[in-house]
């Protein structure tokens, strides 16, 4: 233990080095923020917290726009000098607190006399998370037994397709099973490819891609125009737990769902579960990171990458019929929209662990709620940048993130098995 | 197979290559079209309309001198972009981010074309130029974040595609851009000095090539000199079979990979702005057509090797335009191409497959 400890001393010369780099990039970012947002903004920004029908109603949260900017910006010029001076271990949490206090910046900015509601923004949130943690869990359920799955986006848009053509036919509850089992069905594509057939793991996934993207669009040309009631599905009823759904800010946050949500749960902590706790979690993590070593313990490599990867592309199934079961009841094309490479992007940043996963899938999902509530309050920035920021997210984020973080160790390599 | 002998004798191939190279592609296509066709009767679609959609494939692809004229006309952004990606693949980099290369490349061309006048040729040169210089640009994004934080290329790439997306739909209603008097997404047409010359409108001014499939075969030469008989293309070869010994023996493996990935870049900017110059003059919302996506099928089809790229561009070209005939004569939506696309793809990839299904063609090992 002690001998890893040194030798990663290096690592932390390097923290020390980079710290002059680290605190000026707070620094800027702090006089950023003043000069973007401090200037010329008046008024207060009013928070709604609670909706006044709400049996516990919270008072408006309000803030002096000028004031709380100009405070948020001297915090992170203040986080920015002391990393310049010494850096602390836990220099990510400055950085992490920075970058939280710039998006709260920015959000007194675009709200400045006007009222927002802080509340539906944060259930919008966890609602947008839904798929990109679901596509983090795929990912994380492939990679640990060292399959890179790109072709996740291709089943989750399998899965929204399904969804919504046999929900429309059986019901939503039989449609939901369907798009599961389509969604399992690509995994087993994809395992038979790169497993059996040793097909490069990225020209694979990719293809899968391209394949479902075809395949949805032209039923959705051939089948879903000519019938539109074939495209028509009914979409899962939000479910109010009781009492808990009546609590201020959670309440709405996380109890006043649909099943997906709630599915979504259960599943990153089985997810975890499964991993962590389980004999068949301990051989499929041995398979991802040493399989020869696996085998000869007896395990079977070709059996647990099979089973993983038909698993996660269940979820990526289930993950996908969120976009019509869950929302909105019907297909469009492409409609996924790059959901799935965030969730891979969400899982990196996650480290390969579920519950670091769905913490980095809510990041995304405030982005992506972010440019939706924006659009409301008329801020002066186009629509479309609004519209890249949770892309502009994953970048910095994997950038930021990946050369500190470990896939497991066999990634992307076939196993050739020794007779 | 005597013909089969002839074509190894000519080309001086041993059977291994041969196999590799003309047999397994020739199969892998043949099986797409049928699966797309059986697809196509699945969906409820009758015999003879699937037998119209194959014979209009071939009609529409090389049964004609328009035909022709389309098929090399689609397939000249096929393989400037899909040149690129094998760049790519030489280097152990695959670029998935062609796509928004070209939409970036196209829109900065089609900026030049509309508001700077200059003398013919000039004006045309300097369009091209500034359309590979912001696919290079755009690339060298990915290529950066690779070598310098170890960023995967395949996740910033697909980024970089939708945040192009979203620059084109932004720019494309800026006032500067936009065509006067339009409310769509709708660019400025390009001057007439800036578009690329037709090929044979002596023959008749309807047929579409252009002089910029000339320009993509002369890529074509130029990439295959650059990736044999350079240094830097030695770099990106050693780069790609193994980093570790490329960084052992002195190779400067982050720069190999942010020149790599430039250079994909610069291609699929050509591409960009070989389409808007040559075929469409102005950029609209779709203009890139998922012919960034459609490159990569290229490129795998075409073994990353530049001339093996110049036919399989010309074979997809022919999907392409055989697609659109069946589209008119057969009602058969251009979506089952994308299928048959992704199924060559899949097929090309796994050869066991192939030999598995076709097991007389191969020798017994």
């Amino acid at each position: 233990m002690k001998k890893l400890i040194q030798s990663q001393q290096p690592i932390n010369m390097n923290r020390v080095h980079g710290s002059l780099i680290a605190g000026s990039f707070l620094i800027l970012l702090a006089i950023f923020v003043f000069i973007l947002f401090g200037f010329g903004v008046e008024g207060e920004a009013t928070f709604r917290l609670s909706r006044p029908s709400d049996p516990y109603a919270l008072p408006n949260l309000v803030l002096p726009a000028e004031n709380s900017i100009g405070i948020a910006s001297l915090i992170i010029a203040f986080f920015g000098a002391r990393l310049i001076v010494k850096t602390p271990k836990e220099y990510t949490v400055f950085f992490a607190l920075s970058f939280f206090l710039a998006v709260a910046a920015f959000l007194v900015w675009a709200t400045a006399g006007k009222s927002f509601s802080l509340t539906g923004m944060l259930q919008a949130t966890v609602v947008r998370a839904v798929p990109i943690a679901l596509a983090a869990m795929a990912g994380i359920m492939c990679e640990r037994v060292a399959v890179i799955n790109i072709g996740i986006e291709g089943m989750m848009l399998a899965g929204a397709f399904a969804g919504a053509l046999f929900g429309s036919i059986f019901g939503s509850v039989l449609g939901l099973l369907i798009a599961i089992t389509v969604g399992g069905v690509f995994g087993l594509i994809l395992a038979l490819l790169v497993v059996t057939f040793r097909v490069d793991q990225i020209i694979a996934g990719v293809a899968i891609n391209i394949l479902v993207l075809g395949l949805t669009s032209f039923f959705t040309s051939h089948l879903l125009k000519k019938n539109p009631h074939l495209n028509d599905a009914a979409v899962f009823k939000a479910i109010q737990i009781p009492i808990l759904a009546e609590l201020p800010i959670i309440g709405p946050m996380l109890f006043r769902h649909n099943i997906f949500v709630y599915l979504a749960i259960l599943i990153v902590f089985s997810t975890t579960f499964y991993l962590f706790k389980t004999a068949y979690g301990l051989r499929a993590r041995a398979v991802g990171e040493h399989p020869k070593a696996a085998e000869t313990l007896g395990i079977s490599v070709i059996k647990t990458r099979f089973v993983n990867v038909i698993i996660g592309g269940m979820i990526a199934g289930f993950g996908g019929a969120w976009f019509t079961l869950g929302s909105v009841g019907r297909f469009d094309e492409g409609m996924t929209g790059g959901r799935g490479f965030i969730g891979l992007a969400a899982m990196i940043f996650g480290r390969w662990h579920p519950i670091g996963a769905l913490l980095a899938a809510l990041v995304f999902g405030f982005a992506d709620s972010l440019q939706q509530k924006l659009a409301i309050l008329r801020t002066p920035i186009p629509s479309e940048f609004l519209a890249m920021s949770p892309y502009i997210v994953t970048i910095i984020v994997v950038a930021g993130i990946v050369g500190s973080a470990r896939p497991p160790q066999a990634i992307g390599k076939a196993y050739v098995k020794e007779s | 197979m005597k013909i089969a002998l002839k074509i190894r004798q000519t080309f001086s191939v041993d059977k291994a290559t041969f196999l590799d190279v003309f047999i397994i592609p020739i199969l892998a296509t043949s099986l797409a079209i049928t699966v797309g066709l059986l697809l196509l009767l699945l969906s409820g679609e009758s015999y003879q309309t699937a037998l119209r959609a194959l014979i209009s494939l071939f009609v529409g692809s090389f049964g004609s001198v328009s035909a022709l004229s389309e098929t090399l006309t689609a397939s000249t952004p096929l393989i400037f972009a899909a040149l690129g990606i094998a760049i790519g693949f030489r280097a152990g980099l695959f670029n998935i981010g062609a796509e928004g290369q070209i939409i970036i490349g196209g829109l900065a061309a089609v900026i030049v074309g509309f508001s700077v006048e200059l003398p013919i040729l000039l004006h045309l040169t300097i369009v091209l130029f500034i359309g590979a210089a912001f696919g290079a640009g755009y690339a060298f994004i990915s290529g950066w974040l690779k070598a310098f934080t170890g960023a995967h290329e395949v996740i910033t790439t697909i980024m970089l595609n939708l945040i192009a997306f979203r620059l084109l739909d932004f720019f494309l209603r800026l006032p500067f851009i936009q065509k006067e008097g339009r409310n769509d997404p709708i660019s400025k047409s390009v001057l007439e000095t800036a578009e690329l010359p037709r090929l044979l409108s002596f023959i008749d001014p309807n047929l579409r090539i252009h002089a910029g499939f000339l320009l993509a075969v002369l890529a074509v030469v130029l990439v295959y000199w650059i990736i044999f008989h350079t240094t830097i293309g030695f770099e990106f070869r050693t780069v790609g079979t193994n980093i570790h010994a490329a960084k052992y023996a002195g190779v400067n493996s982050s720069l190999a990979v942010i020149l790599a990935m430039s250079a994909a870049g610069l291609c699929a900017g050509l591409a960009g702005a070989s389409q808007i110059s040559g075929v469409l003059g102005r950029a609209t919302s779709g203009f890139s057509a998922g012919i960034g996506f459609d490159a990569i099928a290229v490129a795998l089809l075409g073994r990353a090797h530049p001339i093996g790229v110049l036919f399989s561009g010309i074979l997809f070209g022919a999907l392409v335009a055989g697609g659109r005939e069946m589209q008119v004569s057969a009602g058969v939506s251009l979506d089952l191409i994308t299928v048959i696309q992704a199924l060559i793809i899949i097929f090309i990839a796994a050869p066991i497959l192939i030999k598995r299904i076709f097991p007389w063609f191969f020798p017994k090992t």
